[in-house]
């Protein structure tokens, strides 16, 4: 048994014209082909951690200067660090409620709303639930919503 | 032993579980603060019979599949909610939980909708297996509220007992990480045998005969005779139970070989236009999850059968199977398959407590076409089929064929279901301004 040696030269200098497979387009070709990019996503904007992401809807009235209303929706990510002025989802009562947290100078849940009184807490005992911190509200400008 | 050689350091293969204690009543929990104290159930389809619980409601003494109108004292006793299974809830929370611990393992394999396999070689060159298995049970209860345990070892069988001590022995703090032999025959001397991955009820009397008792016992047994008394699967366990890994993590799920949709009735069905209707509705289901796993099927299954509970009934159970000759995916194909094979088997004058359609045969879509196939491809099949699917993805069910019926009295029975928090806008959480 004989091996020949096959060099590589003889193959890449193959005196062949290429084929092209593709048809050649007669009209004049899209220039944008090639610069195609995904539409914006909102969602994509709102939602950094998705598995500890949720939206919640407010219900309730709120003071006028608290820029959350009633039936805005809100994106509500649990990965975070809730920090001092964080707006949070609190269950309180029984029930998930919005506040805004305060760490200085005494830790407490400010209200929304005026009518209500700040729950002033101790961070070290931790016997206050807080379970997500808001992240967007999305609020719509129609007046007619469905 | 496991053991293999990277880059001259001595490195071992590791795998571990990760699983959500009380899963379905988890899920009911998060959304709801108000029973963060609360003992929780889950029914069954047809609210029939309890299939989930947590801690306080096996406190109470309610166990798994009691049915539901027999434990109602206890219920009402210790003031248990109650829900009806809400399974799109579950697959949301369930995939949210898989990717928390996809991010932060390097393989991983999603065994069951509340059970994650993956592996943790070389993590012990950064922190410790436990520190490790903390940090995946962190993560999950931050980004989900679910409280998981965490089973870690040297092969995929000694993590699902350790995950089995995190569970019994809570002063473990929900992690067991095992590499130190004699803690592992220690942990495998006081487990019973029942307990041991793939060991099933049978396998567990039968070594019990051969006094076979503790997970120790059949690490310690004979690979030959258990391969010749049992088969080649055990043996492997019994070498997974010595920390020689021999089940590797299946990343990739297998395809599925066949689709089943059966329901139970919430009422006896006993005309054979209900059944019809109920047939045609299971048909067109399985035929979506069909076209969902991109599979052609050439036999379809038709079974039906009364219930065992009502003993004054007349016990009737059939099935019947259509074989095609060219595969099809198309919802049209299979229910006019399906009520062939409901005529063959159909008896008048019996209360039916159950029917189901079962998909089998898979076959790629290039099948030779047969000249005297009734049932030839039809024409635009895929875009009226891809339509139809498109249209009803959003779970609401829009387009149906006719022939299910609208508003059948045969409809699963959920009393008790909840709202679907994370995949419906009307059904989102609601947050109060105070």
């Amino acid at each position: 048994m004989s091996l020949t040696l096959i060099e590589l030269s003889s193959l890449s200098n193959a005196d062949s014209i290429p084929f092209y497979a593709e048809l050649i387009q007669a009209g004049f070709p899209s220039p944008t082909q090639g610069y195609d990019k995904q539409e914006l996503n909102l969602h994509d904007y709102c939602v950094k951690h998705p598995s500890a992401t949720y939206l919640l809807r407010v219900s309730g009235r709120s003071m006028e200067d608290a820029r959350i209303h009633d039936g805005d929706v809100l994106v509500v990510d649990r990965s975070l660090t809730p920090e001092h002025g964080s707006i949070v989802i609190a269950s309180l009562d029984n029930e998930f409620t919005v506040k805004r947290l305060v760490l200085r100078p005494r830790p407490c849940l400010m209200p929304m709303n005026p009518a209500y009184s700040p729950i002033y807490f101790d961070p070290e005992e931790n016997q206050l639930e807080i379970w997500g911190v808001v992240t967007f509200t999305v609020m719509s400008h129609l007046l007619c919503t469905e | 032993m496991g053991c293999r050689y990277i880059y001259g350091y001595e490195s071992f293969a590791m795998y571990g579980i990760i699983d959500v204690n009380g899963m379905f009543a988890s899920c009911e929990q998060a959304f709801r603060p108000d029973l963060v104290n609360r003992a929780v159930a889950v029914l069954s389809s047809n609210d029939g019979n309890i299939i989930a619980r947590n801690r306080l409601c096996k406190l109470a003494g309610i166990k798994m599949g009691d049915p539901y109108f027999k434990v109602r004292p206890l219920i009402e006793k210790h003031n248990v909610a109650v829900f009806s299974s809400n399974f799109t809830l579950y697959g949301s929370m369930s995939a949210r939980f898989a990717s928390v611990v996809e991010s932060l393992s390097a393989n991983t394999e999603c065994y069951s909708v509340d059970e994650v396999f993956f592996t943790a070689d070389n993590i012990e060159k950064v922190m410790s297996l436990d520190e490790y298995g903390h940090q995946l049970r962190n993560a999950v209860k931050l980004h989900t509220t679910l409280v998981c345990g965490v089973g870690i070892s040297y092969s995929k069988t000694l993590a699902k007992l350790c995950n089995y001590a995190a569970k019994t022995w809570p002063a473990y703090g929900g992690v067991v990480a095992l590499t130190d032999r004699q803690r592992i025959k220690k942990l495998l001397s006081i487990v019973d045998v029942s307990e041991v991955w793939g060991v099933g009820r049978k396998i567990a009397k039968t070594l019990s005969l051969m006094g076979i008792h503790t997970a120790l016992d059949l690490a310690q047994a004979d690979t030959n005779f258990i391969r010749k008394n049992f088969n080649v699967v055990l043996e492997r366990t019994v070498r997974e139970l010595r920390g020689e890994s021999c089940f590797a993590l299946q990343e990739h799920p297998v395809t599925k070989q066949q689709i089943v949709v059966s329901r139970s009735f919430g009422q006896r069905v006993t005309s054979l236009d209900e059944m019809q209707q109920a047939v045609t509705g299971y048909a067109a289901q399985a035929a979506e999850r069909l076209r969902g796993e991109n599979q052609y099927c050439k036999a379809i299954n038709v079974f039906v059968r009364t219930s065992p509970f009502s003993i004054n009934d007349v016990q009737y159970g059939n099935q019947a199977t259509e074989k095609l000759l060219t595969p099809t995916q198309d919802t049209r194909d299979i229910i006019t398959a399906a009520q062939r094979a409901l005529a063959r088997i159909w008896k008048d004058g019996i209360n039916y407590a159950k029917a189901g359609v079962m998909l089998a045969d898979f076959n790629g879509r290039e099948a030779q076409l047969n000249l005297f196939d009734e049932s030839a491809p039809r024409e635009g099949s895929d875009k009226l089929m891809g339509l139809l699917d498109r249209i009803n993805r959003d779970g609401r069910k829009q387009l149906f064929f006719a022939g299910q019926g609208i508003n059948p009295s045969f409809k699963v029975r959920r009393d008790w279901l909840s709202p679907e928090y994370t995949t419906n806008w009307k059904d989102i959480p609601r947050a109060k301004i105070g």
